[in-house]
């Protein structure tokens, strides 16, 4: 992800939804060098209601890591996250959360 | 050079732009409209009608980085294409035109459904310059110490110039 450097703006505070973590599928979204640092943030806090902060947490994750787990719960749920993350050219796939 | 969006009460986002910024952003997403073609489905009405496609990845690299493959496995990964690759292309085309529709020299101002629309359809546009171009995260810098003279400087300049704007709706929908 690229960041272009500006200044932040004041958070907007949205329900917050914790991913669930005993569930047994997964959503991964993936690093890559077009999306902005600011857009999948902001991509996050609007497709799961996630706080900044959470949001903020999970970009910084992809970007340093790679990828990170941004959903978990059964595979229809997480295929449908995965269509909404689609439309918003994020790059996001679908697994058992076995598969590591 | 347009200062890029800001925020309006009620959720709107207005930006001006000069004429030939208008010029270039319709070029561009004339471009994605023309390479993301309507959802192909089968020829059985019932699929035609649920928008079930053929489940084929695309080979275009822009393509593929437009609808990636949601599974390792291909099998699954052709079957989630099946049902989902058809809504995700009527969706992406329907965001395209809300921004030629809406996009004019002087002052834009958008609802926050089409800000929306302009975010997702602006972030196509630079998935596929992204991919022409085969940026990386250093794209910045790169322009920055590019010659004016290179071939790909004009190209670059413009990819810079979308994900400034980009950067300026996110925050003003922020």
């Amino acid at each position: 992800m690229v960041n272009v450097g500006s200044t932040a703006p004041i958070a907007v505070e949205r329900p917050s939804s914790d991913v669930r973590p005993d569930l047994p599928w997964v959503t991964i979204v993936w690093n890559d060098p077009v999306n902005l640092m600011s857009y999948v943030t902001y991509v996050f806090q609007t497709v799961f209601g996630y706080t900044r902060e959470k949001a903020e947490k999970l970009m910084l994750d992809v970007h340093h890591k790679g990828k990170a787990v941004v959903s978990s719960g059964t595979r229809e749920e997480m295929e449908r996250d995965v269509q909404i993350l689609h439309s918003y050219g994020l790059w996001a796939t679908v697994q058992p959360d076995s598969v590591k | 050079m347009s200062s890029g969006f800001s925020s309006k009460e009620g959720g709107v986002v207005v930006a001006e732009f000069e004429a030939p910024e208008v010029a270039i952003l319709r070029s561009l997403v004339e471009l994605v409209l023309g390479l993301v073609e309507p959802g192909e489905t089968g020829d059985d009405p019932l699929e035609r009608a649920l928008g079930i496609g053929d489940g084929e990845a695309p080979s275009d690299p822009v393509l593929a980085r437009l609808f990636p493959s949601a599974y390792d496995d291909q099998g699954d990964a052709a079957e989630f294409r099946r049902y989902t690759e058809a809504t995700l292309r009527d969706g992406k085309r329907a965001d395209a035109r809300t921004m030629l529709d809406t996009a004019r020299p002087g002052r834009t101002e958008l609802t926050p459904e089409q800000a929306q629309a302009w975010l997702r359809a602006l972030n196509d546009v630079r998935l596929t310059l992204g991919v022409r171009l085969e940026v990386t995260e250093e794209v910045h810098e790169e322009i920055a110490t590019m010659s004016e003279d290179d071939p790909r400087y004009p190209a670059y300049v413009t990819y810079d110039w979308l994900t400034y704007l980009q950067d300026t709706l996110v925050r003003a929908l922020w």
